[in-house]
């Protein structure tokens, strides 16, 4: 299975078992760089997906608390090359799908071939880039491609049709939904526009559709229940890490079970 | 990634660039979260249809003459080049409405807003200068008007503050990030993230993503075009140099756009050395940047080894920036224009020097230019020079209390 194919296998899985699937954001060592690892696995134990927030500097799609845990990783050291490190170094791996989220610069920083080389041996499935829009993508979704890493593109409700299609012929892994115009971290009200939106990305999408931007509870996640193959947990996730709180006990009560 | 010095040139010199891409060269594009593309694909068309048209180019031309006090002087600084032994006139945008070259693009912004039925507008500004000239328009015309900026900036451009806030605008205070103009350019962006389809973003400088900078270009460049015929007039033919000060890049791709094609017209642009060459010490962007994206577009930027955004360091406030315009950009790799930078120091010095020989106060932005100016006629003596005197320094006072005049206390 190449990698992006793991991150639609662990999705279908968790719609076998009859719920959404859960995708779970951290910023990479937030609250505390060397609690990342620990934070990865109790996060793992209850989520389908991971995503891994790189933190940078201008992080302009989001709200008031991933720029806060961004600053916070970064005062750390917290870097793109260490998140990569401590990936690869990790044993056992995780079983949940990893996926970097990075705004672009790190990346080009990085280089989009050693990064393409090195996501791969840290056993990332795949990227997600919220400044990177489809038409300016080519050359990391290259690079990513040649190595069966999705680029995860990303859609909102004020994406017109004939460009919503041409993003989903290019999408891997699974289309990131983006149910609200604004940054992240708001809390989303899931009006039936919202709901008729992702029915209709979802009609056309190839790969799930996961919806994300303001989910923060379970009364949301049962209003998108039906009309989504996952959904994103972000800003309010990155919260209960700040707070202390348990994140595998929060998230399983996200679902509805009891904590593992 | 290289580039043909020569074909580029002469691409930009046609009229080639920015590309259907909003490329100059490899510069430029559209870095932006997938919410906004259809806003920028609406400014894109609207730009294509009006900002040329005869309509659009008739309000405009009216409200710059009659209302912004266009065309600006060019002023021959008789005593200055006495002093720096070169002939030195000054493009004087000090003296247009609100006290900066801002208010060309802020005024075109805003009528081309009105035009595409935007119901409010948003802007970001450093020294403040941008947001009193989009508070002012957006008075002019109606339209409602939300200034952010950095906490660290309302507190040395304080009178501008006052001035937004009379003139109806709504003050945001930014205190995330690095509190200066990067900050608030990252908070505006966030606004107009929220609420893409309703408010028009109106950006103060050459930056950004596809069509900001050419749009900004396009507005700005009746500063060179008037600088041009003026010293023709004046002087009967083209000057040795052109020179402007450069943050985001703004006044300076204005005032060299009609002379980009003029191969006997050496062309510089000041950046803010601030302190001195080391990282955090200065906002010389095109002297110490590496290529990257922020804020949209794919240009030189101030960044660590990770492509993290340094901070930055200047005395001006409106050239206190780790980007730049993806057009100097290009400009610089062709070698079409040379980028320098001036220190805190040298640009304090340009302020006494206009105010004692001139009875001028310029802004400390466009003292960096004096201070570039000074050199330059150092090197050239009996050489002619235009210098874009891009605003008036009455706003740096907070600033020249604490330095100039504290110093003589």
């Amino acid at each position: 299975m190449n990698a992006h194919e793991r991150i639609g296998a662990a999705i279908a899985a968790a719609n076998a078992r009859g719920e959404p699937a859960l995708v779970a954001y951290l910023t990479a060592g937030f609250p505390r760089r060397e609690r990342f690892e620990a934070d990865l696995r109790r996060i793992a134990a209850a989520a389908d997906v991971i995503e891994i927030g790189v933190p940078f500097t201008d992080p302009m799609a989001d709200g008031v608390t991933v720029q806060r845990s961004s600053r916070i990783a970064l005062e750390q050291g917290v870097s793109l090359r260490w998140i990569l490190q401590t990936l690869e170094a990790m044993s056992p791996p995780v079983a949940a799908p990893l996926l970097l989220m990075s705004y672009l610069n790190p990346l080009l920083a990085f280089g989009l071939e050693p990064l393409a080389r090195a996501a791969e041996r840290a056993a990332v499935a795949g990227l997600i880039v919220p400044d990177l829009p489809f038409d300016e993508g080519d050359a990391l979704h290259e690079a990513l491609s040649a190595r069966g890493l999705a680029l995860v593109q990303m859609v909102t409700p004020v994406t017109p049709q004939e460009r919503l299609e041409r993003i989903c012929e290019r999408s891997r892994g699974f289309i990131y939904a983006v149910t609200a115009t604004g940054t992240t971290g708001r809390n989303l009200s899931v009006p039936v526009e919202v709901t008729d939106y992702l029915d209709r990305v979802r009609r056309q999408a190839p790969v799930p559709v996961c919806a994300g931007f303001g989910i923060r509870g379970r009364e949301q996640l049962e209003r998108l229940r039906g009309h989504v193959d996952g959904v994103i947990i972000g800003s309010a996730l990155v919260e209960v890490l700040e707070q202390g709180g348990d994140p595998t006990e929060w998230l399983c009560t996200l679902r509805g079970r009891a904590g593992v | 990634m290289s580039v043909n010095a020569t074909d580029a040139l002469a691409d930009l010199t046609a009229g080639g660039m920015p590309d259907a891409h909003g490329r100059f060269g490899p510069f430029g594009g559209r870095y932006v979260p997938e919410t906004l593309i259809p806003a920028l694909e609406r400014l894109d068309a609207g730009v294509r249809e009006h900002l040329h048209a005869p309509p659009f180019q008739r309000e405009f031309a009216g409200e710059l003459s009659s209302w912004v006090g266009r065309p600006t002087a060019l002023t021959f600084a008789r005593r200055l080049s006495a002093e720096w032994g070169a002939r030195i006139w000054l493009k004087r945008e000090d003296l247009a409405h609100t006290g900066a070259h801002k208010i060309n693009n802020a005024l075109g912004q805003a009528l081309l807003a009105r035009r595409l039925g935007a119901r409010r507008i948003v802007a970001e500004t450093g020294a403040g200068q941008h947001g009193v000239a989009s508070a002012a328009a957006c008075a002019r015309l109606g339209l409602p008007c939300t200034v952010y900026m950095g906490s660290i900036d309302m507190e040395r451009q304080a009178p501008n503050v006052g001035r937004m806030r009379l003139l109806g605008a709504t003050v945001v205070a930014v205190a995330s990030g690095d509190r200066t103009l990067r900050a608030a350019i990252d908070e505006a962006l966030r606004d107009w993230v929220s609420d893409p389809t309703q408010t028009y973003y109106l950006l103060g400088s050459a930056v950004g993503p596809h069509p900001y900078p050419y749009l900004v270009r396009e507005l700005q460049a009746v500063i060179g075009r008037e600088a041009r015929a003026q010293i023709q007039e004046a002087e009967g033919r083209l000057p040795d140099a052109v020179m402007a000060c450069v943050g985001g890049g703004s006044n300076a791709i204005g005032m060299f756009h009609a002379f980009v094609p003029d191969a006997g017209v050496e062309i510089i642009g000041v950046e803010a050395g601030g302190r001195g060459t080391a990282l955090g010490g200065n906002a010389a962007t095109l002297s110490f940047g590496r290529p990257g994206v922020l804020h949209g577009s794919y240009s030189m930027l101030l960044q660590d080894a990770d492509g993290q955004i340094q901070e930055t360091h200047s005395v001006s406030a409106g050239l206190d920036y780790p980007g730049v315009g993806p057009e100097h950009a290009l400009l610089a790799r062709i070698g079409r224009v040379r980028y320098e930078s001036a220190s805190d120091e040298e640009a304090l010095e340009g302020v006494t020097a206009l105010c004692r020989f001139e009875g001028i106060l310029p802004a400390l932005e466009s003292a960096h230019a004096l201070a570039g100016a000074r050199r330059w006629a150092h090197a050239h003596p009996g050489g002619t020079l235009v210098v874009c005197l891009s605003g008036r320094g009455d706003k740096d006072m907070p600033t020249l209390q604490q330095t100039l005049l504290a110093e003589r206390a």
